[in-house]
């Protein structure tokens, strides 16, 4: 670039590449990674639906792939991702109405939402197990 | 003389204003409540025998909030998915294939689990 003064001094946009890795920042990639981690889950929900919606058989072959432990653990993931998109969403919506929007707050953001996404997903996975008692 | 109230009669380039950025704040605010009863409902249900989660499902309040969350869901899901596309795919074939699938995934998916929700609420 560089040919001719207009394009020399047109600010340029930031550039992942060149900044420290900061927590805010870390916070937005991992909204759009859970947003994206949602999609994959409404995929997971839907064809849940569908077996339900299929018979006894379909809903069987689903069911002990959701109970076995990598199916577990995907629905552990996806609850994960669900309550951090979000705590993130509410942030967000925070945000749109001009608050919070200081250096401080959106630091206590981040952590609230890293911390209570983490502690949330893993108090509702052990009330579920505690109301079904075990297994 | 130009001035910016030209562009904002006319809804700016995209001729639609911040009719995506609403949009995608009213599907944002109807989740909060369905995923929580998503997540619920799912949890209470793992390891559930068929004619237990056909009859959940079958509820009409539960239909209910599983088919306004799929809608909302999938409307907010293609908002998000093209914003991402948008910035990060630059090449334009490749971007348009690529909002194109991510318009066609939301709507599929959502649809297919709407007809399930329906069928197994109101079918036999």
């Amino acid at each position: 670039m560089g040919n001719g003064k207009l394009a020399a001094d047109r600010p340029l946009s930031p550039h992942l590449s060149i900044y420290r890795p900061m927590l805010t920042m870390l916070m937005s990639i991992a909204h759009r990674i859970t947003g994206v981690g949602n999609a994959v889950g409404f995929l997971l929900l839907a064809w849940w639906l569908v077996a339900i919606a299929a018979g006894p058989g379909q809903y069987a072959v689903v069911s002990s792939f959701f109970a076995s432990i990598p199916g577990r653990a995907l629905l552990f993931l996806f609850s994960w991702s669900l309550i951090h998109h979000m705590l993130g969403g509410i942030r967000h919506l925070i945000w749109d109405t001009g608050h919070g929007l200081d250096k401080v707050s959106i630091e206590i953001f981040a952590l609230a939402t890293i911390i209570g996404s983490t502690v949330l997903t893993i108090l509702i996975w052990v009330a579920g197990y505690a109301l079904r008692g075990g297994s | 003389m130009a001035t910016p109230l030209k562009r904002v009669r006319g809804l700016g380039s995209a001729r639609s204003g911040t009719e995506t950025f609403w949009r995608q704040r009213v599907t944002a605010v109807a989740n909060i409540p369905l995923v929580i009863f998503l997540i619920l409902a799912i949890v209470s249900h793992i390891g559930a025998d068929y004619g237990t989660i056909r009859a959940f499902i079958a509820r009409p309040l539960v239909a209910l909030a599983f088919l306004a969350l799929i809608i909302s869901a999938a409307i907010h899901m293609r908002i998000g998915l093209k914003e991402i596309i948008e910035d990060y795919v630059h090449g334009e074939g490749a971007k348009v294939l690529a909002i194109l699938f991510a318009t066609l995934f939301a709507a599929g998916v959502g649809l297919a689990s709407v007809v399930a929700i329906l069928k197994s609420s109101l079918g036999s």
